[in-house]
């Protein structure tokens, strides 16, 4: 009897010993679960999840303040992505918060614009330039298409244009499986 | 003499269709109505315009300009006038326009002047400009612009320049016509650009099912009296043309995915190619025409000269087209693209132009599912293991795919001919590319949006930050200046100002009863401008500093401020 | 409109599957020869089975079936077990057996080319553990005419026991194991002497070694057709053939030569139709090497110190288990990267 309790004993006392050993020695070094939302979202910083940016947004879901379905640039696939990495529900694209749209950029209409400046310090990824009473003008390959530039800008001569295919953006489609309808 | 061969694995023998179109010499074609000329044609930048609709040009006229690190100018393939500078409907599967100039042709085919080079006295940086700004790429269907090949690598020489008059896709004759109507110039070519490369030996490899093209390509060697020429006859396996494949053939070097083959001492170029630098450096013709196959589904196959930017339709019908044509596609029938309509325009890329039915080109059986067999496996001819590609393409597991060396697939096509299940794997490869692309596009354009955004956020709090360092750096000298005053001139917080209360040990106090006095008195005075809407705080730093301003310019140098006052 | 390659060699899964049925002929025809016509009824009564539960499982799960019935993968599978069950087996472990093999263990799993266990070796184990005595009486060559074999099939009671007897593999493992013991009759006899008996031939069991031969000219026929490669019958013989040499070599009164193990039992169909089984085999070159030996071994080891007369189903399958495995770590280096 006392055999045995000592014999079980050391075992979990060296079964444990293994344990913590490997723990530590193989730990994983994990992204912190915040990098992991933040590296999943589409980085567009236009703030229709409710939250000031993508990293705020990621934050909240990670403190289980936020819901996965607020993002409406990064789509369902992005809801699906996260629904992953969380282990949650998928579900769809919450509609107060917007719908997916087309990737687009924002374009100045050059002969409206009057330099105001408050599209540039609207804009969050500092795509736009233009200086006072200068005409502004949206870099395109950084405007993320959030659309905050839209609201503040007193002429309204700013507009979204979807972004075109080209032959460099063009993709194959997924292959079509053909098999006959029951026969 | 027999030279040692190397074999690659796998490749596939589908019927070579060859012998039809090369009964006849090659032909010119009638100049068309108007020729089409995209702008991008080769791998690298867009190349930008040059002309504008009205101007007339002259035939070899530049009028795409290189663009960017890796870029090839474009040219008027005959003499007339630019009707537009629009986009059109490319030779490409995906139906895509791109800018395009349109020239209506006058008929008179005029050169416009010619420069020609000395290659041999020329430097090479300037030969390299020179043939790209004559539109010189590669022909045998890559498009990639030649003059970036032709440096040697980093040793300054090299061992093996491997010249590629193999041809292994079905139907395709042009390399065939060329080297047999046209050895002699090709090998000029060829002598340039060994001269470039300081190659030590070429090897013209082609494949054995075209005795006479070797026989011409001897013949030329021989009369040319160069040495460390050689064209070698390899046995025809489609896809010995493949430049990987043919290298490892003739030399048993394997260049993998992503390396320059300069680096193992080899450079392969396109029997076109050479055709078209001895052209450019001997005759100061820039690239304006290709030799192009017509075949398939037509009457009389045959090869032609044809000028770039001439659509395919116009080109076609020399042939005799039959009545059941269904669809053209660009190159040979393993590798080949659909195009999305008949009057799409030839361009560099544009080898053959294969006339395609559904009696010739039947849609494929119904895809089974893969029973594993290993056929594909069998015939890869980059030792890849396409069922499991094919798999994790399939549930669009792309980075499972791309551990299985999704990159190294060549598109040959061998997988899909052989596949008992009639699975279209190379339409798995294609997508699951073009989908990892994509996701790398979007997650670069995801991390410059994330860093621009963090840099702004930084950036406003900074400057935040910086302003109420200044800010409270202000307040702190006018603090000791008050506190200075009280001690030691009574009036120095201004001629108008009350006089200060005696409590020198509350120097904050003081301060702010100052502040509060002259805002009592400015406002007395006058409203001044803009500061009657700002916020209490703001008004006494403001009077503040105008405290300090009027010390500074009346008490200063007889009390310089104390520390720890 | 599909995209390139337009043209296409003209193979078929249907093509690859009839190919493998032609192989399997000559065996039949030497099983025929030697033990009777009874193995046709068998064989068709599998074949019907396993189209039926093909057909049912294809509507159950919407798929087409005139594309999916005339792959012929499933009378492949019928035949096998066919083939690996005994002769004599009442009708109604034939029809379980595969109906088992086709709904189960292939369709359940997704069907064609889904399933991780080989069908037909799934079948034959399910039913020996179920029906052990059943599963393991075989008729002597000659020993039983048409119209017996009928009765045991179709008829109720058997009295098999009076008219059946063991494998030969299994007649010899018993044999040599009384050898062994001093109280025996049969003490200090060899293996060789052993099989003197009726159900012994000049290799194997009798007509069993032709069977055997049979399969090999078929399985050879495949490899000549480029249906299979080498690989696998080579080092499925060649392990099962080194490890029955080891013991064999040190005790020859104890243990079955391996001359004897390649010609008995199921090795030769093993070999080139039922390992070679793409869909639940290895599929790399040096993968299917590691497959097929491991199954050797394993089979070697269960027909000499395993309780059941036969070892390649079990083995199969257990190899099956490490397919997976075996593909990922035997991938071959791509082109460019092999170091030469």
């Amino acid at each position: 009897m006392l055999t045995a309790l000592l014999v079980m004993a050391s075992i979990a006392v060296v079964l444990g010993a293994l344990l913590g050993f490997a723990s530590i020695k193989f730990k994983v070094e994990g992204d912190p679960l915040v990098d992991q939302i933040d590296a999943i979202l589409p980085q567009t910083q236009c703030g229709q999840c409710g939250f000031p940016g993508c990293r705020p947004y990621a934050t909240a879901i990670a403190g289980g303040e936020a819901e996965i379905n607020q993002c409406p640039p990064g789509g369902e696939e992005g809801i699906r992505k996260l629904a992953d990495l969380l282990g949650r529900e998928f579900k769809p694209l919450s509609e107060e918060h917007g719908v997916e749209k087309p990737k687009s950029v924002a374009i100045i209409d050059e002969q409206t614009c009057i330099g105001c400046t408050l599209c540039i310090q609207a804009c969050p990824v500092d795509a736009i330039v233009g200086a006072a009473k200068q005409m502004h003008t949206i870099v395109a390959a950084d405007c993320t298409g959030c659309e905050l530039c839209l609201a503040p800008c007193p002429v309204d001569c700013i507009s979204m244009q979807p972004i075109a295919e080209t032959v460099d953006t063009w993709k194959w489609r997924y292959p079509v499986i053909e098999i006959k309808a029951a026969a | 003499m027999l030279r040692k061969l190397f074999k690659f694995h796998g490749g596939v023998k589908p019927q070579t269709n060859k012998a039809p179109s090369t009964t006849a010499p090659i032909a010119p074609v009638p100049l068309p109505d108007r020729l089409v000329i995209p702008l991008h044609q080769a791998v690298g930048g867009h190349p930008r315009p040059l002309v504008q609709p009205g101007d007339r040009v002259l035939k070899g006229q530049r009028i795409g300009g290189a663009d960017g690190s890796l870029s090839s100018a474009v040219h008027a393939s005959t003499s007339g006038i630019v009707r537009d500078v629009a986009p059109a409907l490319m030779p490409h599967t995906s139906g895509l326009t791109t800018l395009s100039v349109i020239i209506e042709p006058d008929g008179e085919d005029r050169w416009a002047e010619l420069d020609k080079l000395n290659y041999r006295s020329t430097p090479p940086d300037e030969l390299r400009d020179f043939l790209r700004d004559a539109g010189v790429v590669g022909l045998g269907g890559a498009v990639f612009p030649s003059y970036a090949k032709l440096k040697p690598g980093k040793e300054g020489h090299l061992k093996t320049l491997v010249i590629n008059g193999a041809e292994c896709e079905p139907f395709i004759t042009c390399d065939d016509l060329l080297m047999r109507e046209r050895a002699g110039d090709m090998l000029k070519g060829i002598v340039a650009m060994r001269h470039m490369l300081h190659a030590e030996e070429v090897l013209i490899g082609i494949e054995d099912n075209k005795p006479e093209a070797i026989a011409a390509v001897q013949a030329a060697i021989a009369a040319s009296g160069e040495a460390g020429i050689e064209a070698v006859a390899i046995p025809t396996r489609y896809p010995a043309g493949g430049a990987k494949q043919l290298i490892r053939v003739l030399t048993g070097i394997e260049v993998p995915h992503g390396r320059r083959s300069t680096d193992f001492g080899v450079q392969c170029f396109n029997v076109g190619t050479a055709y078209s630098i001895f052209e450019a450096l001997e005759l100061g013709r820039p690239l304006v025409s290709r030799i192009v196959t017509v075949a398939g589904n037509v009457a009389q196959p045959r090869n032609y000269e044809v000028l770039i930017g001439t659509p395919m339709d116009h080109l076609v019908r020399l042939a005799g087209p039959r009545a059941d044509t269904d669809r053209y596609i660009m190159g040979g029938p393993m590798m080949g693209v659909r195009m999305p309509a008949f009057d799409v325009p030839v361009v560099k890329a544009t080898n053959c132009v294969l006339v395609g039915s559904p009696a010739l080109f039947p849609p494929p059986p119904p895809e089974m599912p893969c029973i594993r067999c290993g056929e594909c496996a069998k015939a890869c001819p980059a030792d890849l293991a396409p069922f499991e590609m094919y798999w994790f393409s399939r549930s669009k597991n792309f980075g499972k795919a791309q551990e299985y060396h999704l990159f190294d697939c060549i598109e040959c096509g061998c997988c899909s001919f052989v596949c008992p299940s009639h699975i279209p794997l190379v339409d798995y490869f294609r997508f699951s590319k073009s989908e990892i692309w994509a996701r790398e596009r979007e997650k670069d354009a995801a991390d410059t949006a994330r860093d621009r955004f963090e840099f702004k956020n930084l950036r406003q709090e900074r400057e935040k930050q910086e302003k109420a360092e200044k800010l409270a750096a202000k307040a702190a000298a006018t603090r000791e200046k008050v506190a200075a005053g009280d001690a030691a001139t009574p009036a120095a917080a201004g001629a108008g100002a009350a006089p200060a209360k005696p409590s020198g040990d509350d120097a904050k106090r003081a301060l702010i009863e100052a502040a509060m006095e002259k805002a009592r008195q400015q406002k007395a005075q006058a409203a001044p401008k803009n500061t009657e809407v700002a916020a209490p705080e703001i008004q006494a730093e403001i009077a503040a500093i105008d405290a300090r301003r009027e010390s500074a310019a009346k008490a200063t140098e007889a009390t310089p401020p104390a520390p720890g006052a | 409109m599909n995209n390139s390659p337009f043209v296409r060699k003209a193979a078929s899964v249907q093509s690859v599957m009839l190919q493998v049925l032609l192989a399997l002929l000559p065996g039949i025809a030497a099983y025929v020869w030697f033990f009777g016509p009874g193995i046709l009824v068998q064989l068709a009564l599998a074949s019907a089975a396993a189209l039926a539960g093909e057909a049912a499982m294809l509507a159950i799960r919407g798929k087409p079936k005139a594309l999916f019935l005339t792959d012929l993968s499933a009378i492949v599978t019928a035949w096998l077990i066919a083939l690996s069950f005994p002769p004599i087996v009442p009708w109604w472990l034939t029809v379980t057996g595969t109906l088992l093999a086709v709904v189960v263990i292939k369709q359940l799993y997704g069907g064609l080319g889904q399933n991780p266990f080989n069908p037909a070796m799934g079948a034959f184990c399910l039913m020996i553990v179920a029906y052990p005595a059943l599963m393991s009486q075989w008729p002597a060559a000659g020993q039983l005419d048409f119209a017996t074999q009928l009765q045991l099939i179709f008829g109720g009671v058997r009295e098999v026991d009076a008219i059946t007897g063991a494998t030969p593999l299994d007649a010899l493992r018993t044999a040599l194991r009384s050898a062994a013991s001093p109280d025996s009759e049969l003490h200090g006899l060899r293996a060789a002497q052993l099989m003197d008996g009726p159900a012994f031939g000049w290799l194997g069991g009798k007509g069993g070694e032709w069977v055997a031969l049979g399969y090999l000219v078929g399985g050879l026929w495949l490899i000549q057709r480029r249906i299979i490669t080498w690989h696998i019958p080579v080092a499925f013989c060649g392990a099962l053939f080194a490890s029955a040499l080891v013991l064999w070599g040190l005790r020859p009164e104890g243990f079955a030569s391996p001359l004897f193990h390649l010609a008995s039992g199921g090795a030769m169909l093993g070999a080139f139709f039922i390992l070679t089984d793409p869909v639940s085999g290895a599929t790399t070159a040096r993968g299917k090497l590691l497959f097929a030996a491991g199954a050797g071994v394993l089979t070697w080891v269960i027909r000499s110190f395993g309780a059941y007369p036969d070892g390649v189903a079990f083995a199969t399958l257990l190899m099956n288990i490490l397919v997976p495995l075996i593909d990922m770590k035997t991938q071959a280096p791509v082109f460019g990267h092999k170091k030469d």
